[in-house]
């Protein structure tokens, strides 16, 4: 099939781009690395919100549970700059687990208004807590230890983690969707209901799901507290108005419920974000909250829900029977 | 802790917390009128409710700036705000009016980030307040202390709820709006411009928030992220007092202030914010636990 060939030729040009990037454009390190960060943030929010249809607002709590945990142990232990590192990023991935674990069945049990609400007042209380608690910082949040090296020299090793942690966030998406596990959760975003009637326990995989989203965003937030220098409860780590409403519209203008749908968001959305931080400084804040308007309102199935409609024969479906928002190609 | 063993050595103080909690409450009960509204007429949960209400309080601080007493402002920001929501409504609201429930919440939601970054940009990042040179009561003996413009903000939230429940019970487009709410088809069908009801609806909540913001600003503070607290509190207490449950919401909304008097006095004024969004999901995940064990009780 010339599409299989295509299509593995373009991953493998992406693959070679992302490992020569930090060469090619010495420059943009900083911005590229968050532009894995911003892959990383819709590949995991569609796996709960695109793929199973439970819109979350608060996943980035996970994400702040992994930055605020890798740089409390990186400052309390006395090993070397890596080792702390990853031994803190390895912490926050079993915390930011076990809290998806632990909420999971109390939240994800919730639909419609009332899932959305509660998420988002999760990420919230998580920020607002964080920064009343005197022990983490408070308010002004606390500083990570800064890796030895140059500041060019930390840039990149940052691109490379999170590059590679996004790489494993889109291969791990990639296997799971194709397995059982893809099958029931896009039976519970299409009839709970019924999935359940057909005796799965959608519960167990709906929190699977939770966790399989908070395992990357946990790994992800010490690499990102590094590269930012500081963890801010608010601004930063559980940054709900930013982080936590980019990575909901990031999946949503590349197209829910797809594997390419939430990258291609992720690469457009963070090339005009910053865009709008060169063009209209002191703005791009007014003219975000007016894209999100934009975005939802007139374009909420997605560049990926737009191909489809024009060509289903693309995503190997049958032209007779369009389906709307429907499986993952 | 230290102060819950203050608080009960002198057990006044609690009657200072509780009328506090209430006059608070009854400034939320506002706002959360004007959602359980919107969100029973439309089914759009407004997350830019918060956003009407600090809008409305800069009318306020601007009309005090100029001059004149701030209690004017009420009307002034109602009727500011009532356009407002009329212009919110015909650009964006009308279009995820029966949508998917979760592109309306984003929708009010990217709402509620651009106004507030356009007040951020607009007013400034200050904390502003309005509050006007009037005398304070003291009871019981001297140690309850009220001011009396949150006896004026109490008695004003008290007359405003009663002149809308009237007007929804009384008046023609009152009763076009229940009716909406009720059975939307059915409203259709008996000649009902259900589209310019909803504008309507959303427009009054826009009213009522302005004119609740303005209240805020007279009592309280007001600066341009005070929104998502607002919207949350309004959430609440519709969802504890239960959607269409007029008489319901200033009950709830009393105790909501009071206990978050009670959270910011006994573990200290920075975890006030926290403890509010917690108890959010906690009364969300309770109310889910509830209504699993009726329908348990049900197969």
């Amino acid at each position: 099939m010339t599409s299989g060939v295509a299509r593995r030729g373009a991953e493998l040009g992406v693959l070679a781009l992302g490992v020569a990037a930090p060469w090619l454009a010495p420059a943009w390190v900083t911005q590229l690395a968050f532009l894995w960060l911003m892959v990383l943030f819709a590949l995991t929010w569609d796996v709960v919100g695109g793929q199973m249809g439970y819109n979350s607002f608060g996943n980035v709590l996970f994400f702040g549970l992994g930055a605020y945990a890798t740089s409390l142990l990186q400052r309390g232990s006395h090993l070397g700059y890596y080792a702390s590192l990853f031994l803190g990023m390895g912490l926050s991935a079993v915390i930011a687990v076990a809290a998806a674990a632990l909420l999971g069945p109390l939240i994800l049990d919730m639909r419609g208004h009332y899932f959305a609400i509660a998420t988002l007042g999760l990420g919230v209380a998580a920020a607002e807590l964080f920064a009343a608690w005197e022990w983490v910082g408070g308010g002004s949040g606390i500083l990570p230890a800064l890796p030895p090296g140059t500041v060019p020299e930390r840039n990149r090793f940052f691109y490379y983690v999170l590059f590679g942690l996004a790489l494993a966030t889109f291969l791990t998406l990639r296997w799971a969707y194709r397995t059982r596990f893809g099958l029931v959760i896009n039976a519970i975003r299409d009839d709970e209901a019924k999935a359940e009637a057909m005796g799965l326990h959608t519960t167990r995989y709906k929190v699977a799901a939770w966790m399989l989203s908070a395992l990357f965003l946990g790994l992800a937030g010490g690499p990102v507290a590094g590269l930012a220098g500081f963890v801010d409860p608010r601004d930063l780590a559980f940054a709900g108005s930013t982080f936590g409403v980019w990575m909901v519209l990031m999946a949503i203008l590349g197209g829910k419920g797809t594997l390419w749908g939430p990258v291609v968001g992720a690469v457009i959305f963070h090339a005009v974000q910053e865009a709008f931080w060169t063009f209209l400084l002191g703005w791009q804040r007014v003219a975000l909250g007016a894209l999100i308007v934009a975005i939802v309102v007139f374009f909420p199935e997605g560049i990926m829900g737009w191909l489809r409609a024009r060509n289903p024969g693309w995503f190997g479906e049958v032209v007779e029977e369009p389906r709307r928002g429907g499986a993952q190609p | 802790m230290d102060n819950l063993r203050i608080l009960i050595q002198a057990p006044v103080l609690n009657l200072q917390l509780i009328v506090d909690g209430v006059l608070v409450g009854s400034v939320f009960a506002l706002a959360a009128f004007g959602m359980a509204l919107v969100w029973g007429v439309t089914n759009i949960i407004n997350v830019a409710q918060g956003e009407l209400v600090m809008l409305g309080g800069y009318v306020a601080i601007y009309t005090a700036a100029a001059g004149v007493h701030p209690l004017f402002a009420l009307p002034l920001a109602f009727a500011a705000l009532y356009l407002l929501g009329w212009l919110l409504y015909r650009l964006v609201v009308f279009r995820v009016v029966g949508r998917d429930l979760f592109i309306s919440v984003l929708a009010t939601f990217g709402l509620s980030i651009l106004l507030q970054q356009l007040a951020n940009q607009f007013f400034g990042a200050d904390i502003r307040t309005a509050r006007p040179e009037l005398g304070t009561l003291f009871l019981a003996g001297g140690r309850v202390s009220v001011p009396e413009i949150k006896l004026i903000a109490l008695a004003a939230a008290l007359v405003l709820g009663a002149a809308l429940t009237a007007f929804l019970k009384v008046s023609r487009l009152g009763q076009a709006i229940r009716a909406s709410a009720q059975n939307p088809r059915a409203a259709r069908v008996l000649g009902i411009d259900t589209d310019h009801v909803y504008a309507a609806t959303f427009a009054l909540n826009a009213a009522i928030c302005g004119a609740t913001g303005a209240l805020v600003a007279m009592t309280w503070v007001i600066h341009p992220y005070l929104g998502l607290p607002f919207t949350v509190r309004s959430f609440m207490i519709v969802v504890v007092a239960g959607l269409g449950n007029v008489l319901g919401i200033p009950i709830v909304a009393a105790g909501l202030g009071t206990v978050e008097q009670y959270a910011g006095f006994v573990l200290g004024a920075e975890f006030q914010t926290g403890i509010l969004f917690s108890l959010l999901v906690a009364i969300l995940v309770a109310r889910n636990q509830l209504l699993r064990r009726q329908r348990r009780h049900l197969e």
